[in-house]
Formats: structure tokens, sequence, C-alpha cells
């Protein structure tokens, strides 16, 4: 069903920016098209532009130019209140002077429903985030997730079709946090609302998006599903903001279709994977995945490019070993691997030689 | 320690303690309340070491004075001080215009305050409650020490010249047989004898005795008095004097009920008749009445103050509440600009502030000339807004007005954009958003701006004493007249009391109404 309506963009951002100053441009030619029923985040570090779009989405701040349209209507001109949308602030914005029921009916109450129907849809709402016993109590008589969850009944209360979240779980401790990640991501799918999601933790954003809009600068740097962000992001923005990251400076001096080799600062060799460097000679910042170096040689293939390394740290972390090395100059290589009976466990000191695979190493700009 | 707490805390061993019943133990085994108590007894000692200057300077400058005030507003010493004798008299006698003991007291009593020159004091005090008490007293006190009762002493001297010598008098005065026979003569003596060393700074063994001391002992002896250790006279064939025809003959007031009663009623040492005052009654003979039509002027005032303090306060609201918005949603830099303005009147002098308005508000000042020559109103109709109670309003909103204005825009400040950023994202419009989530959340500070408004406004004096004129003058300027103008402390203090009383009054009621911890100087 979902799949089904991807097709039509339900939101669209078209060549939009936007200044407050008159200076500078905080977002900058942003084009972007949600289809209905996704579940979209924006994630960046805080100053990118993202939080100022979900705002100009909203409509608390104006497009200095370009449009933006939902279902094809284009609603610059459009104030807040008339846009239906419902929003999820970062601080909840509960209303201190009501109770938990009155908050609810809010929405409902200025849409002029009538009295039974509003409590039926209240009770509902509050049965769907299972606080329906709270519905007398006054929101600082509430945890911050008992907060959280009437935060998000009420903006979906009024049945929206569209749901912004402004960080909303930036508050919560990282259990909570976790917990209530999933459960929004339930809902939302359950409703089949689109949801447009803003955050700067890309744990939150890998595990409850659709596809995630990664902003710097005032542009999406990248829009792609999670794993493709992970696995094969664009450029070396994306590579060190999302995940852990090793990177490793040089020159291309090899370059095929889907192979180059880079010349390190160090005089090494590496393989990897052209992604973001046009030709021999292009300084260029290698990004690997802290997963996916091996140091079993065993496991490489036969003529890889292997690099020196010398262990300084080993770090037991339970599930994980994470290891950091000394590595073409870079003493901050880090690498990971899964306690497993057969797993090595490095020592501090020790001299080893590590590789990966040629499509695990990507040769991005120097950015 | 920490080992301590934990192994006297868990029952252990053969030593093991109930832990159920009983007082909580600490690690020493004395009861852990009295161990806490010790332990925060340094911090109590601390703290209070720390308040104690301020609290040491509250206590003397305000709490003392206050109290002082609270005593002053009951306190009526002056009329048994003064006249102890007449009062003690007094109580004995009920008729309209008393009889010869309670005139014989008057007398001693009016020598004796005359020599201390009390008696011009009690003259003025009684003038408050009743007219003419001054002058009555000034008179008669300038007058008593030539009432011809010196021919009591004249004639005890001619019966036996012992009652000449003063160290005689000394003597007999000093013997307790003759004390007991001639009580009131004992009186008198003594009270002349202190007045004497105290006053005149004399021995009383070497002056010569007062007229009112033989007036005393002629009035024992003719009562049948035998004093042991004195020569016996004769006093039957004595030419005699009265003390009430003295008294009515000097002024005829004496002989009237008005003053009696007065001095009746204000005989005792705690009186509410300062209060009754305060709210236009009297104390009469027929107990609690209203005062007479053109006297009442203390409620009307109080009112008047009331209702004028609400005006200000309504206005301070009206003006205050889109400022201190404006200066909330401003951003930092152009808010600064605006809140200088807003505190620019607490930097200029109260007095050039409240003439500033004289000058615009006068017939003809500046707003008048301005009105008669946009052609508003014509040069025969201008506007009347000084000297009156819009004069009042109009220059104490502008006063007042940042005191409304702070603590709504610091109540303001805290009130975070999302909540209207919410209410609109759940498609209030602008208003609904405003009246249903906004102003809610600032009328604590509605709250605080009206409560500091209305009680500074209630108890303004110089402004209103400015602008004012007679009919927008506020119940402080009355009390400032009794405290440096007609010195009727008592009554300012009453009319002081009720002030606070009324203020605290409407303190608890806004607490009933709105709940005092709904007021908030900040976010």
């Amino acid at each position: 069903m979902v799949q089904a309506s991807r097709d039509a963009a339900f939101v669209e951002f078209d060549r939009v920016q936007k200044s407050y100053d008159g200076q500078t441009l905080v977002v900058k030619d942003l084009n972007l098209s949600i289809p209905k029923g996704e579940f979209l985040t924006m994630l960046g570090p805080s100053g990118s532009g993202k939080t100022t779009c979900l705002m100009m989405l909203a409509g608390f701040e104006t497009a200095t130019h370009g449009e933006i349209r939902i279902s094809g209507r284009n609603i610059n001109d459009v104030p807040p209140h008339k846009r239906g949308i419902g929003m999820v602030f970062q601080n909840y914005a509960l209303f201190p002077h009501m109770s938990v029921a009155e908050n609810l009916a809010f929405p409902l109450e200025v849409r002029k429903m009538d009295r039974a129907e509003r409590e039926a849809k209240v009770k509902r709402a509050l049965d769907m985030v299972q606080m329906g016993q709270f519905a007398n109590r006054r929101p600082a008589q509430l945890s911050g997730g008992q907060q959280q969850r009437i935060a998000l009944a009420r903006a979906l209360v009024f049945e929206p079709e569209l749901v912004l979240m402004d960080e909303p779980l930036g508050a919560l401790d990282k259990q909570l946090r976790e917990h209530m990640q999933f459960e929004i991501k339930h809902i939302a799918d359950n409703l089949g609302i689109t949801v447009v999601y803003v955050t700067h933790d890309q744990t939150e954003a890998l595990t409850m998006s659709d596809r995630v809009a990664v902003f710097n600068d005032g542009r999406i740097q990248q829009l792609a599903p999670p794993d493709e962000l992970y696995e094969a992001p664009v450029n070396s923005f994306v590579a060190q903001f999302i995940g852990e990251n090793n990177t490793l400076e040089g020159i291309v001096t090899v370059m095929d279709q889907n192979r180059c080799v880079v010349r390190l600062d160090s005089g090494d060799e590496i393989d990897a994977k052209p992604v973001n460097v046009a030709r021999v000679g292009d300084r260029t910042k290698v990004s690997i995945r802290p997963e996916r170096v091996e140091f079993n040689k065993s496991r490489l293939q036969p003529g890889a490019h292997t690099l020196r390394a010398r262990v300084e740290e080993f770090i037991y972390m339970g599930d994980m070993f994470r290891t950091r090395l000394s590595v073409a100059g870079n003493d901050e290589f880090i690498i990971k691997s899964r306690n497993a009976p057969d797993q090595t466990r490095l020592q501090p000191g020790q001299e080893i030689e590590i590789g990966w695979l040629p499509e695990d190493c990507r040769a991005l700009d120097a950015a | 320690m920490a080992d301590a707490t934990i192994s006297g805390g868990m029952p252990t061993g053969r030593e093991a303690r109930p832990v159920t019943s009983g007082p909580m133990l600490a690690a020493d085994g004395t009861p852990l309340r009295a161990s806490l108590a010790r332990s925060l007894r340094r911090q109590k000692l601390r703290a209070l070491l720390l308040i104690a200057p301020l609290l040491l300077f509250i206590l003397v400058t305000f709490v003392l004075p206050i109290g002082d005030m609270l005593l002053r507003s009951v306190q009526n010493g002056i009329v048994a001080d003064t006249l102890p004798r007449t009062v003690a008299a007094l109580s004995q006698d009920a008729s309209e215009v008393p009889g010869e003991p309670v005139f014989d007291a008057l007398y001693t009593d009016l020598v004796i305050a005359e020599e201390y020159k009390r008696h011009t004091q009690l003259g003025t005090r009684l003038n408050y409650e009743s007219g003419g008490a001054s002058s009555l007293f000034r008179g008669t006190g300038r007058a008593v020490g030539r009432f011809e009762t010196s021919i009591y002493a004249d004639q005890l001297r001619d019966a036996d010249p012992a009652f000449d010598d003063s160290a005689q008098w000394a003597a007999w005065m000093a013997d307790p047989g003759n004390r007991d026979a001639l009580p009131q003569t004992a009186d008198a003596y003594d009270a002349w004898a202190t007045l004497t060393t105290e006053v005149h700074g004399d021995d009383p063994a070497e002056e010569d005795v007062g007229d009112f001391v033989y007036a005393a002992l002629y009035r024992d002896l003719a009562a049948g008095s035998r004093p042991p250790a004195m020569p016996a006279v004769d006093v039957s064939g004595f030419e005699t004097v009265t003390a009430k025809e003295l008294f009515i003959d000097d002024d005829d007031a004496w002989g009237e009920p008005a003053i009696w009663n007065t001095l009746r009623a204000f005989a005792p040492r705690v009186t509410p008749g300062y209060y009754l005052n305060a709210v236009d009654l009297q104390m009469t003979p027929d107990g609690i009445a209203p005062r007479a039509e053109g006297d009442r002027i203390y409620v009307q005032l109080f009112i008047r103050t009331m209702v004028m303090s609400m005006l200000i306060t309504a206005s301070c609201i009206l003006l205050g509440y889109p400022v201190a918005y404006l200066l909330a949603s401003l951003p930092m830099r152009s808010a600064n600009l605006l809140m200088i303005l807003v505190l620019l009147p607490f930097w200029t002098s109260l007095l050039v502030r409240t003439s500033a308005w004289k000058v615009l508000l006068q017939q003809q000042g500046v707003i008048n000339d301005l009105l008669v020559w946009v052609g508003v109103i014509g040069n025969d109709g201008r506007l009347v807004m000084i000297n009156n109670q819009t004069g009042t309003i109009i220059a104490m909103t502008h006063i007042l007005l940042p005191f409304m204005i702070l603590p709504l825009y610091s109540v303001m400040k805290g009130i975070p954009p999302s909540f209207v950023r919410a209410a609109k994202s759940l498609g209030a419009n602008d208003w609904t958003a405003f009246w249903r989530v906004y102003f809610p959340q600032s009328v604590p500070g509605i709250g605080a701006g009206s409560i500091l408004v209305f009680i500074l406004s209630i108890g303004y004096y110089i402004t209103p004493e400015l602008v004012g004129g007679t009919k927008g003058v506020f119940i402080s300027n009355r009390i400032a007249y009794h405290i440096s103008d007609s010195l009727n402390w008592g009554l300012a203090a009453a009319l002081g009391t009720i002030l606070l009383a009324m203020v605290l009054l409407l303190y608890w009621a806004y607490d009933k109404l709105v709940g005092i911890d709904n007021v908030k100087l900040g976010g």
C-alpha cells in the first residue's frame, strides 16, 4: 500500500532558499520530494539548515525563494494553522495549564468538533501511545518519556497526513530514546502517515527512516536509504558523519572503472573503489569502516595491498573488540572485530598487517 | 566512616538489631533524626549568620517602627498620665458635670501638669476629639496658679506658724501615722516634693510648700482626719473656696458636659478612638456614632484610594502588556534598546517626572495647547487634566508602568515560542493561539505586576500630592498630613494600620482567587 502511493510526490521542495540576514543562505537550493507514507529523516549537524527546512514546511518560516508544495499545491502563503500538519517539538510544547486530555482535545476543539467525537478521538489517541490512564494529569506531573508520548498523540489526534518531528527524542535518556524510536516508527507505519523527522543523531536516523537526507552547509549531501548511506557514502562528509569511519589521505595513481590505487602520504599504496574522484593525480580521502578492516591475511584476496600497522590500544567492549592502530601516520585508525571464540585479541605494541576488500574502501573527495 | 555506616545499618551477627521497630538508628546508635539534625546544625547556623545583618537591620528600621505605629494607634496614656487623680475621681462620679471631689483632683493635677508644661499637650490631644479643648487647657492652665486657694495656706499658717516651716512639713510627711490620716495631703505633698526636685532642682525641705498641698490638707482636716504628729487645728471656721466654682469662673466650658464626656471617653490607656476616627466614627456618651456629615472624609478617601489604585493597575496592564509582549518577542538587540526606554523613567527623578506632567497637563499646558491648535477643543473649552483624579491616574500610570512591564516581560520571556507554534500547528489561528495558550501562561506575570503596582499606588504620596489637587489625593497624603502638620500621630497610625490591613486582606483575597504561587517575577 505504501509502495503504491510512492510514485506521486506528496511533499515537494522546489529550489527552496532561505536567508535570515540577507547576506548568507541557510538553505541553498533545496530540492526534495517526499512520497506519501515515507519516513524521511533530515540529518545533519547543528546549523546545517535541517530545522529551518522543517520550519518552512510547518509554516513558521517563509522561504526567501522557491516553492514548497503539498499534494501539488503551493503552500508558501498558507498560514501554519491551515496547513493541517502535525508537529512534535523538541521540548514537547505541551500546554502546561491544560491537562493531558485538554492538550489532546485542543486541535479538535479549534476544529469545532463536537464533544462526544472529541472525547472518543482523545481516548483513542491516548490508548495508541498507552497513556490512557494519564488523561487527567498535568504535563508537569509526567516523566519525559510520558510527555513525549502525549506530544506524539497530540500531533496525531487530528489525523494529519503529514507529521513533522523536530528532534523529539533529544531530551530522553539513551534507553528510553531507543525504545521510543521503535514505537514512533511502528505508529507511523501503522497509520501510514508521512513523517519528516529532524535529528542530529545518526543512529536514530538509520534505525527509523525509509530515507535519510544528510544536510550540511545548507545543502542535502546525500539522500538515500540508511543502508546505502552507511555502506556507500558519496562524499567524505557523509562518510564521516554517518557511523564510525577511518580516513587516509593520498593521491590517486591508478584509475580503473571499479578500482583505483591510492598512494598515501606515507608512501604506501592501497586499493580503493573510486567514488568521488575523477582522474589520476586527484587528492582523495579514502574511507574504510572499522568493521571492514581485516588483519587475518588468509581472508584477504591474493595480491591485495596491505598496510603495516602497530597496535596502540585494545579496548574490550563485550560484544566487540575495538582496537586503535597507528597506520600510515594516522594513529586514530580503529578496527572493530566481533567477540568470537576464534577471534584474536591484539596486544598493544604488536606489529600487524591490515588490508580490506577494494570495494569496502571508498576513494572520496579530499574536502 | 562509610564502612561503619554500612556495618551499623546492617544487622550483623550477634549484635543484630531489629530493623523494622523503633526509629532508624545511625551508625553510632543515636537516632538518625538527631544525627541528621546535628549535621545540619552547622549549615543552619551559617545561614543564620549570613542573614543576621539584614535581619537586624530590618528589625531595627522596619519591624520595631511598625510595631510602634501599631501601638500608637491604640495608645492613649496622656489623659491618665497627666490627670491621674481626676481620672480616678471621675470613675466614682457618673454625673454629667462631676461634683466637687473631681474638681479638687483636677485642681491638683492641673497645677502639677502646668509645672511640667504637660497640660498643653493634653489640650492638643483632646482637641482632636473635641474642639476647644486646646484653648480650654491652655487658658485654665495659665489661671490655675492664681486660683485663690492661698486662703487655706494663709489660714493654716495663722492657726499655727509651724505650717510655714518647710522642714517641719518634710518631717510631718515622713511620719507614717500622718500619711495614713491625711491621704490627699500625703499624695499632694509627694507630687509637690517630686516636682520641686525635678523641675526646680530645689530641696523640698527648704522651699515654700505649694498652695495646693495646703488645700489638700484642709480637705483632709475638714473631712475629720486627726493626724497624730501634727498640731491640731480646728478648720471648721475657715473661709472656703470650691475648686468647681473657681474652674467654672475661669471658663464656662468646665461646667458643660462636653469636656467631661471627652475626658471620660479618653481616660482609658487603650482607646479605639483613633480607629473610630479613621472610619468617620466617634465615641459619644451614648456609644459609637457616626461623625457629623461634614467631618466624614476618611471612608471616602479610602474608597477613592482603592478605586484609583485599581484604575491605575488596570491602565498599567492595558499599556504594559503589549509592550512586554513586544519586548519578549523581539530579538535581543532591539529588545535591549526598548528595555532601556522602559527603564528610562527609573533613571529620572520622580519629582522631575511628576513636574513634567504638571507642565504637560495643565490648562495652559502643552497638551491643551496642542488640542486647541489642532482644533479638537476650543480655547474656552480647555480640558482640566491636572489637580484632579485624571491627573493622578495619568501621572501614576506613567510612573508605575515599569513595575508592570518588568514582571510581565520576565514571565513572557520564559514562555517558549514553541507553545504558540504548537498551538498553530494544531490548527489554532493567531487569536486562539494567543488567548488559549499564550495568555494563560502570562497570567502569573499580570498577577505579579498587578500586586506590585496596586500595592505601590495604594501607598503613593508624592505624585498625588503634586498633581492630585484636592480631588485626586490618596489616603497616604492624609496620613502624611497627620504625621507632619497636625501631629496627630495616633490617627496617622490608625489610618496606616487600616491601610496595611486592607492590603493584607486584598493579598489574601488574591491568593484565594488567583493563587499566590501563580505569581512569578521570573520565568
